[in-house]
C-alpha cells in the first residue's frame, strides 16, 4: 500500500479526468462525472494522509522521485511534510465544495457551446497543479506547477468572470508571470550555487548549502518577491481585489483559498529552508511589510462597497497574519501560520461562496448596498454568513482564533512590537466583517416584489462541511497542530543550524 | 553545378596561404560528411531542370515531391553517412563537427516543414500563397493574363532547396569565405521567395527590395570584416584566425576589434539583431506567410550556427574585448523586440518583433561562452524554429474573404467559432511567452542558465530578459485574450480547409513544442553531444 506513488495518484486522476469532463457531450453529466472524480480524488487524498506517520523523522513523506531532465538537473520528485500535506487536503476539500458550488453558474448560457464543460474541466486541472505545486520537492518542479497554474486560472477568470475580466485575467497574469520570471533567475542561479549534477534541483540537495552571503541575499530577494506577489503583500496585492471581483465566487476560492497559499508556503519552504541566513537578514523588512498589510489591508477591507473586494481585502490583512508568524521564526508562531493556512481557506471558502449565493439570488450584484435586511427574507443564508463572518473576525470557538492568536503569541515572544502594532487589526477585523453583516443582513425586510428561496440542499451540502471544518478545527486545533508542528520544527532546525545567535531554540518546548 | 564550382575554388583559394606556394595539393574531400548538403542542392538543381523540361500541369506535385524526397534523403544522408564522419574537409572551409551536424538536422526538419507549408493550395489548382507569376507588375493586364492562363509558381521549391543548402553550408563554413559564399547562397533565392506573395503585392515587392538592399549592405560588412581579417591573420581560416589572436602579429591589432565587428554586423543582421532588425518587420509581414515561417525558423537557426562558429572558434580569446559590445546589443534586441512588440497591430510583424526579442534570448546564450552556452543556443533555435513554422502555418489558415486575416482585430473571438485552430496558436504563444511544459520554457531555460553561471554579466543579462520575456508576455496574452475573452467575433472571418500538408505542419510543429517542454530529456542529450567544435 504505502509503496503506491500516492502523490502522482493524487495529480493524474484528475488531470485525466478533466480531459474526460472535457469532452463529455452533455453538460449534466459533465459537472456530475467532475464532482464524482474530485470526491474519488479526496477520497484517495485522505487514503494517502493515512500513510502519513507524525512521528517520522525524514522530512518528507510519501516521497517519489525520478529523473526527469539530467541535463539541467530536473528531477521529478514528490514528499509532503506536514504542511504539505495539510494544504492538499485543504485544496481536496474544498475542490469539490467549490465544484457543487458553482453548479449552476453558467446557468442560461447552456446553450452556447461547451462552456459549461470546459469550466469544471479547468478547475479539475487546477486540482493537479494545487497538488503538484505543494507535493514538489524539487524547485524546477515546484517552478514549473507555479507557473503552470497560472493558465488554468487565466482563462477561469477571464473567460468565465464578471464585467471586468479581461483586465482582471491579464493583470492577474502579468503580475504572476513577472514574480515568476524574477524567480526564474534566482532557480537558475540557485543551481550553480549548489552542489549540481542530475539531481541538483532537490531540495534536499539545496538545503544547509554555505552560500556566499550576498548571493544569497539576491537569491532570497529573488524568491521573495515572486511569493509575495502571490501572497498577496502589500504593496504588490493590487492585483488581488480585481481577480477576485472579476473571478467566479468558485474560482474565487480555488485563487485566493488555495493558490495564493503557494507564496506562503514557498516562504516556508524555499525562503526559509534554503536562504535561512538571508532571511533572519530580511526579517525586520518583511515584518515590517506583514504589519502594513495587516492594517492596510483591514481599513481597505472596511471601505469596500463590493462583497468580493472587501474579501479580497481581508485576505490581504489575513495573509499578512500568515507571514509575520512565519517570519517570527519561532514554533508557536510558524505553527500558527501554518494553521493560518489551512483556517483561512476554509474561511475565505465560507465567504466567497455564500456571498455568491447572496450574488446569485440578487441578480449578480456584488454591491453590498443591493442588499440589506436579508436575513429576514432568507434567514438560513443570513445565519450560515453571520458564522463566516465570525470566523473572518477570528471568534473564539472558531479555527481562525487559534491560529491567530498563536501567531500573536508567537510574533510576540521575539518581536514584542510587531505584535503590539498588528493587534488593533482585531479590533478593524470586528468593523469589516461585522458591518459587511449588518449592510447586507439587518434592517426592514427589503420589498423585493419576488420570492426569494432560502438554502438549498446542494447550498447546504456547499457550506456543511466548511462549518464543521472552522468549528471542528477551532475546538481540536490538535488534530492539525499534531502533523503541522514536526515540519514547524523541521524548518525552524534549518534555519537555527545556520543562525547560531538566535536563542529560539528554546521558544518550542514553551508551549 | 557553378554552386558547387564556387565552393571548390573558395576552398583551394583559402587553402593556399597555408600550404606550399610552389606546390599543388588536391584538397581532401571527405565525400560521406558533405552528402546531405550535396543532396539537398543537387535536388535543387534538378527542380531547375523541372521548371525548363516538365509540362506546366504536372510541376507543382513534381516539385513537393522532389524537394519533399531530397529533403528526406538528405536527413537520412546525415543520419547514415555524415554522423559517422565527423570531421574538417576540404582544405579546412568545410567542419562537420556536432554543431553542424544538429543544426543541418534541424534545417532539415525546418526545409521539409516549409516544403509542406509552401505546397498548401487551399482547394485552389495552385499553391496559395505565391503569385503565378512574379515578373507580372502588380495590376497589370499581364498580371490578370496569367492568372487566366491557369500559370502556377513552382520555382519557390528549388528557390527554398538552393537557400536550404546556403543555410546547411553557412553552419559548417570553416573559413570566411566559404562563409560569404554560404551567405550569399542563402540569402538570394530568400530575397526572391519575399517578393512572391500573391496577395498584397506591392508590400511583398516592397520587402524583397528592403530585404534585398540591407541585405546586400550586410554582406558588405561582412566581406569587409573577412579582408580585414584576413589582413589581420594572413589567412580566412577561423582556426588560423585563432591562431593569430593568440601570438598577435605585429603591428596588427588595431585591425582585430574593427574586423570582429564588422565581421559581427553582417551575423547580427541575418539574426535580426537590434540595430540591425529594421528589414524584419516588413520582410516578415510582405512575405508570403509559408516564407515567412520557413526564413524565420531556419535563417536564425543557420545565422547563430555561423556565429557560434565565428565567435566560439574563430575569435573567442579576443572576447573580452567585445563581449561588452555584443552584451549591449543583445540587451537592445531584447528590450526593442519586447517593446515595440506591445504597439503591433498585425499578427505578422508582432511575430516578427517578437522574433527579435528572441534573437535576443539566444544572444544571451551564445554570450556564456561555454559548452552548456552551445547546447543551449542548439536546442533554442530548434524548440524556436519549430515552434514559429507551426505559429505562421497557423496565421496562413486564418481568413477574410479570400486573403490572410492577418489584422489583431480580426482574430476577435476566433476562440468560438474555432477552438481547435485558436487553441493550438494559444499553445504555441504560450511557447513564446515562455510558459513551462512548452518549448519556449525548456529553451530560455537552457540558454539562460549557462549565461548566469558565466558570470555577473550573463546574470545582468539574463535579469533584463526576464524583464523582457514579462513584457512579450503581455504582448502574447493580448492575442489570448482576443481569441477567447471577446464577445464578438468579426464578421466573415473563417478558417480556411487546410490540406493534410499544412496540418501536418501544424501538426508536427505544435507536438514539438509540447514534446521538447515535457520531455526535453533526449534532444536536450542530443544537444549536448552536439557541443563541440573542430577547429
Amino acid at each position: 500500500m504505502t509503496d503506491l506513488p500516492w502523490l502522482t495518484i493524487l495529480m493524474v486522476v484528475p488531470l485525466v479526468g478533466s480531459l474526460v469532463v472535457a469532452i463529455l457531450p452533455s453538460a449534466e453529466t459533465a459537472k456530475q462525472t467532475a464532482l464524482g472524480i474530485s470526491l474519488v480524488t479526496l477520497a484517495l487524498g485522505v487514503v494517502a494522509a493515512a500513510q502519513f506517520q507524525t512521528g517520522s523523522g525524514e522530512q518528507f513523506q510519501l516521497v517519489e522521485e525520478h529523473s526527469w531532465i539530467p541535463q539541467f538537473g530536473v528531477s521529478y520528485a514528490l514528499g509532503v511534510d506536514g504542511i504539505a500535506l495539510t494544504l492538499i487536503l485543504l485544496a481536496l476539500v474544498l475542490t469539490p465544495v467549490c465544484l457543487l458550488a458553482a453548479w449552476n453558474d453558467l446557468e442560461g448560457e447552456a446553450a452556447s457551446g461547451r462552456r459549461v464543460q470546459t469550466y469544471f474541466a479547468l478547475m479539475l486541472v487546477l486540482v493537479t497543479f494545487m497538488v503538484g505545486v505543494f507535493a514538489a520537492t524539487d524547485v524546477f518542479l515546484f517552478y514549473v506547477f507555479f507557473e503552470a497554474m497560472l493558465i488554468p486560472v487565466y482563462f477561469l477568470i477571464g473567460s468565465f468572470g464578471g464585467a471586468h475580466r479581461r483586465y482582471a485575467a491579464i493583470k492577474f497574469l502579468l503580475f504572476s508571470l513577472l514574480g515568476g520570471l524574477i524567480m526564474l533567475v534566482a532557480v537558475i542561479a540557485l543551481y550553480f550555487v549548489g552542489p549540481g549534477g542530475s539531481d541538483g534541483f532537490l531540495v534536499s540537495s539545496l538545503t544547509g548549502l554555505d552560500i556566499d552571503a550576498s548571493t544569497e541575499k539576491w537569491l532570497f530577494v529573488g524568491f521573495f518577491i515572486a511569493f509575495a506577489i502571490k501572497a498577496p503583500m502589500w504593496p504588490v496585492h493590487t492585483w488581488l481585489p480585481d481577480a477576485a471581483s472579476a473571478a467566479k465566487p468558485a474560482t474565487a476560492v480555488l485563487l485566493v483559498g488555495v493558490l495564493d497559499k503557494v507564496g506562503t508556503y514557498g516562504m516556508i519552504r524555499f525562503c526559509l529552508q534554503l536562504f535561512p541566513e538571508a532571511s533572519a537578514w530580511a526579517t525586520p523588512v518583511v515584518i515590517t511589510l506583514a504589519v502594513i498589510s495587516i492594517l492596510y489591508g483591514a481599513m481597505l477591507a472596511i471601505a469596500q462597497t463590493d462583497f468580493m473586494r472587501l474579501i479580497a481585502f481581508t485576505s490581504v490583512s489575513h495573509f499578512g497574519f500568515i507571514v509575520l508568524g512565519i517570519f517570527a521564526m519561532t514554533s508557536v508562531g510558524g505553527g500558527g501560520a501554518a494553521l493560518y493556512m489551512v483556517n483561512h481557506g476554509f474561511s475565505t471558502a465560507a465567504l466567497f461562496l455564500i456571498v455568491g449565493m447572496l450574488i446569485y439570488r440578487n441578480y449578480g450584484s456584488q454591491q453590498i448596498g443591493d442588499f440589506g435586511g436579508w436575513q429576514r427574507i432568507t434567514p438560513g443564508v443570513a445565519g450560515v454568513f453571520l458564522v463566516a463572518c465570525l470566523s473572518a473576525l477570528s471568534l473564539p470557538g472558531l479555527s481562525t482564533f487559534v491560529s491567530e492568536f498563536l501567531v500573536f503569541v508567537g510574533t510576540y515572544q521575539r518581536y514584542p512590537v510587531a505584535a503590539l502594532v498588528a493587534l488593533p487589526a482585531v479590533v478593524l477585523a470586528s468593523i469589516y466583517a461585522l458591518w459587511m453583516y449588518k449592510r447586507s443582513m439587518t434592517g426592514p425586510r427589503p420589498d423585493l416584489g419576488r420570492f426569494v428561496p432560502d438554502l438549498s440542499l446542494r447550498e447546504k451540502v456547499v457550506v456543511a462541511p466548511l462549518i464543521i471544518a472552522l468549528l471542528g478545527l477551532g475546538f481540536f486545533p490538535k488534530l492539525a497542530l499534531d502533523v503541522i508542528d514536526p515540519a514547524v520544527q523541521q524548518t525552524l532546525t534549518h534555519v537555527d543550524v545556520e543562525d547560531v545567535s538566535a536563542p529560539q531554540a528554546t521558544s518550542g518546548s514553551e508551549r | 553545378m557553378i554552386l558547387v564550382n564556387s565552393v571548390l575554388t573558395g576552398a583551394v583559394l583559402t587553402g593556399l596561404p597555408t600550404a606550399t606556394p610552389s606546390t599543388f595539393e588536391t584538397p581532401d574531400v571527405n565525400w560521406a560528411a558533405l552528402s546531405p548538403m550535396l543532396i539537398v542542392m543537387g535536388a535543387g538543381l534538378i527542380g531547375m531542370l523541372f521548371e525548363a523540361f516538365l509540362p506546366r500541369g504536372r510541376r507543382h506535385s513534381a516539385q513537393v515531391i522532389l524537394a519533399a524526397a531530397g529533403i528526406v534523403v538528405a536527413f537520412v544522408a546525415l543520419v547514415v553517412l555524415a554522423v559517422d564522419n565527423r570531421t574538417v574537409t576540404m582544405g579546412g572551409s568545410v567542419v562537420i563537427d556536432g554543431m553542424s551536424l544538429f543544426l543541418i538536422g534541424a534545417l532539415l526538419l525546418f526545409g521539409l516543414l516549409g516544403v509542406l507549408t509552401f505546397a498548401e493550395k487551399f482547394g485552389d489548382d495552385r499553391p496559395d500563397a505565391f503569385t503565378p507569376m512574379g515578373a507580372s507588375v502588380p495590376g497589370s493586364s499581364y498580371e490578370a493574363a496569367v492568372a487566366r492562363a491557369g500559370l502556377a509558381t513552382s520555382e519557390v521549391f528549388p528557390l527554398a532547396l538552393i537557400s536550404l543548402s546556403g543555410m546547411m553550408m553557412f553552419v559548417s563554413a570553416g573559413d570566411l569565405i566559404t562563409m560569404f559564399v554560404a551567405l550569399e547562397v542563402l540569402s538570394l533565392p530568400l530575397y526572391v521567395l519575399v517578393g512572391l506573395a500573391r496577395r498584397r503585392r506591392l508590400l511583398s515587392q516592397e520587402a524583397s527590395l528592403k530585404y534585398f538592399l540591407l541585405g546586400a549592405f550586410a554582406s558588405a560588412f561582412f566581406l569587409f570584416g573577412a579582408a580585414l581579417l584576413y589582413g589581420y591573420a594572413g589567412t580566412t581560416d577561423l582556426a588560423g584566425i585563432a591562431a593569430a589572436i593568440g601570438s598577435p602579429p605585429p603591428g596588427m591589432e588595431p585591425l582585430l576589434i574593427p574586423a570582429i565587428l564588422l565581421v559581427l554586423v553582417g551575423l547580427l543582421f541575418k539574426v535580426g539583431a537590434v540595430p540591425f532588425h529594421s528589414w524584419t518587420p516588413d520582410a516578415y509581414q510582405g512575405a508570403p506567410t509559408p516564407v515567412t515561417g520557413f526564413m524565420a525558423a531556419a535563417t536564425k537557426a543557420a545565422a547563430f550556427g555561423a556565429m557560434l562558429r565565428f565567435l566560439y572558434v574563430g575569435v573567442e580569446s579576443a572576447r573580452w574585448d567585445y563581449r561588452y559590445g555584443v552584451a549591449a546589443i543583445a540587451v537592445l534586441t531584447m528590450v526593442v523586440g519586447a517593446v515595440v512588440s506591445v504597439s503591433q497591430t498585425d499578427v505578422k510583424r508582432l511575430l516578427a518583433y517578437s522574433s527579435v526579442a528572441h534573437a535576443g534570448f539566444i544572444l544571451v546564450g551564445v554570450l556564456a561562452f561555454s559548452t552548456l552556452g552551445l547546447r543551449g543556443v542548439l536546442f533554442y533555435a530548434l524548440a524556436y524554429g519549430l515552434t514559429t513554422i507551426a505559429a505562421f502555418a497557423v496565421v496562413s489558415t486564418v481568413r477574410q474573404n479570400d486573403s490572410e486575416a492577418t489584422n489583431l482585430s480580426q482574430w476577435a473571438g476566433l476562440g468560438q467559432r474555432h477552438p481547435v485552430v485558436a487553441g493550438t496558436f494559444a499553445f504555441l504563444l504560450l511557447a513564446f511567452t515562455g510558459i513551462p511544459l512548452t518549448s519556449g520554457f525548456t529553451a530560455k531555460f537552457a540558454a539562460f542558465a549557462p549565461a548566469v553561471e558565466s558570470g555577473t554579466l550573463g546574470t545582468v543579462l539574463v535579469v533584463i530578459g526576464v524583464l523582457a520575456s514579462a513584457v512579450t508576455a503581455f504582448v502574447y496574452v493580448r492575442i489570448i485574450v482576443l481569441m477567447y475573452f471577446s464577445d464578438t467575433p468579426t464578421d466573415g472571418v473563417t478558417v480556411a480547409e487546410a490540406s493534410p500538408l499544412t496540418t501536418a505542419a501544424i501538426a508536427v510543429g505544435t507536438a514539438a513544442t509540447l514534446i521538447l517542454g515535457v520531455i526535453p530529456g533526449p534532444v536536450l542529450e542530443l544537444a549536448e553531444r552536439a557541443s563541440e567544435l573542430l577547429r
